[in-house]
């Protein structure tokens, strides 16, 4: 799949303003940004269900103005909220969704056995989705998409509201789909889960593409090797920030704390005691995406 | 019916198979009650007085059970194109979820109005049983009229369902049903004739798609003769029916292929 200049107009409003990136097949690609970044609407047009305002989109060797229907019978969608039928069993959720696809019933039973095992939902089959919690919602609604046996899977925010525990299991399911050779579009606001699933990937901000490459190309080009987190008192912020200037190579100011990056994280720490300053906590981790997100954008992925 | 929107069909049936209950009752209460209070209870004042003079002879039971089946229609077909709409589009989004697969949204609305046209035509059925039972009609007669009925029911669904395509919320449906439903509900025809309302009220109730319903309905149950040619009326319930359901479509898409 392949995008270039690709536009997304409403109205005056432009969500997706003239991005190119290539998707081959087998990889996991993702698209990280804050809400509001492009994302979602860049997935609906790729999801063949928002025509293309500008620039061209190729999905799957087909042009989703034209034909729609059928780039939508090989994608599998998993959308940003959960959209089951809350009225029926969960096995005829994936029955109903395998006929819109028009798969014989002997199929979509077959297809419903294998499914709700991968989705460690079998013992839950005959349950009303109403009954069901979030995780087995968002693993259902993962299932469903997967019912037409997918070439293309797209998936918005797939683990967004869901507890950490929840979320793993989520993340062994999708890297058992990838594993299995499918190509995976993922949205996310979570670095973590860029970094875990995603082979490659851009950062998006504002509708246009800030960098692209894989999480750690990204983290190697845009972010040191480590990060040291500053928290100072109530006040006191304000105070220590004239004292750390020349430290590491690069100081980030958040309302509530100070990020210093570096590919020596101790060495920042000694320099701290060397000037005496003391902060209220302070932490030494490894750069991720959002340090990088940070460093292109100037703001932070989660408000 | 495109073979996609036959699929949605069957989909909207399998939800009904596990929530029929909660509307089983009230389609044989609804009519049991009406015809109870009205055909029978206040049927038995308009019997003693000059109504049967002005009903041609017949009972006032007689005279209302058909229009109440024709207007009953009409309000069914209005829940059923409004709220699960509404759901679909907005409470939980199955909408999107049916739009994600390859059926498009004229497979989507054909399947829809089709799923109401069965609802309707099971609601019509349960009514006339009832007619009959409370011997307002014979079986054979009634379920003749159910044709009209559904007919009736038809002519509002597709508009309501590009209505509710277009709202962000549910408060503009209750005022559908305040402002549309019940006063056409009370006024075209169903209680008493058309003809009894002051004049300048005549040419609204001729409007409104249910005064052709009730009368097409009558006419068949009754032998009563139309106000209008039977086949004039017929089309003009057509033209609501596929006008609506065309807008529906454009509503639709407009609403969900953004």
């Amino acid at each position: 799949m392949s995008a270039r200049a690709l536009t997304k107009r409403f109205d005056d409003f432009v969500a997706v303003d003239g991005i190119d990136f290539d998707v081959q097949p087998g990889e996991a690609f993702g698209f990280l940004g804050p809400n509001g970044a492009g994302k979602s609407s860049t997935m609906r047009m790729i999801g063949a269900v928002s025509p293309v305002s500008g620039g061209t989109l190729t999905v799957l060797g087909l042009d989703p103005d034209r034909d729609g229907a059928a780039i939508r019978a090989r994608l599998g969608v998993v959308p940003q909220e959960n959209n089951l039928d809350p009225e029926l069993p969960v096995e005829e959720n994936l029955l109903i969704y395998g006929r819109y696809f028009d798969l014989p019933r002997a199929v979509i039973r077959e297809r419903i056995d294998e499914l709700l095992a991968f989705a460690e939902l079998t013992d839950r089959r005959r349950d009303v989705v109403d009954h069901l919690s979030g995780g087995m919602k968002r693993r259902l609604t993962i299932a469903r998409a997967l019912i037409n046996q997918p070439d293309l899977v797209l998936l918005d925010e797939p683990t967004t509201g869901l507890d950490p525990q929840a979320r793993h299991v989520l993340w062994d399911r999708l890297y058992r789909l990838k594993e299995r050779g499918a190509t995976l579009i993922i949205t996310t606001h979570y670095m973590d889960e860029a970094e875990q699933l995603c082979d490659r990937l851009v950062v998006m901000d504002k509708g246009v593409i800030a960098a692209a490459g894989s999480p750690r190309e990204l983290i190697t080009r845009y972010a040191t090797r480590e990060v040291v987190e500053l928290r100072f008192p109530v006040g006191a912020q304000e105070a220590a920030l004239a004292r750390l200037d020349g430290l590491g190579t690069h100081l980030e100011v958040l309302p509530d704390r100070v990020l210093i990056s570096a590919d020596d994280g101790d060495a920042i720490v000694a320099g701290l005691e060397e000037r005496s300053i003391s902060p209220a906590s302070l932490v030494v981790r490894r750069s991720s995406l959002e340090d990088v997100f940070l460093r292109l954008t100037g703001r932070t992925l989660v408000d | 019916m495109t073979a996609p929107a036959i699929r949605y069909f069957e989909s909207r049936a399998r939800i009904y198979r596990h929530t029929w209950r909660a509307s089983a009752v009230s389609t044989f209460l609804n009519p049991v009650l009406y015809l109870t209070a009205m055909g029978l209870g206040l049927g038995t004042l308009v019997d003693r007085g000059a109504g049967t003079a002005t009903l041609e002879g017949m009972t006032y039971l007689m005279f209302l059970a058909p229009g109440l089946l024709a207007a009953t229609a009409m309000q069914t077909a209005a829940g059923d194109a409004a709220y699960p709409v509404m759901a679909g589009i907005k409470w939980i989004r199955t909408y999107e979820a049916t739009l994600a697969s390859p059926l498009g949204v004229r497979d989507l609305v054909m399947g829809h109005l089709a799923w109401v046209a069965a609802r309707l035509t099971l609601t019509s059925v349960a009514f006339v049983v009832v007619m009959a039972l409370f011997g307002a009609v014979s079986l054979g007669v009634g379920l003749l009229a159910i044709g009209p009925a559904v007919l009736t029911g038809m002519a509002f669904a597709g508009a309501i369902t590009a209505f509710t395509a277009r709202l962000e919320d549910p408060q503009g449906l209750a005022a559908m049903f305040r402002f549309g439903i019940v006063p056409m509900f009370l006024f075209s025809g169903t209680f008493f004739p058309v003809a009894e309302l002051p004049g300048w009220m005549h040419p609204i109730a001729y409007a409104t798609p249910l005064w052709h319903g009730v009368e097409l309905t009558r006419r068949v149950a009754l032998g009563l003769e139309t106000t209008i040619s039977p086949a004039l009326q017929t089309g003009y319930l057509l033209v609501w029916a596929l006008v609506g359901g065309w807008l529906a479509v454009r509503f639709l898409r407009k609403r969900m292929i953004s």
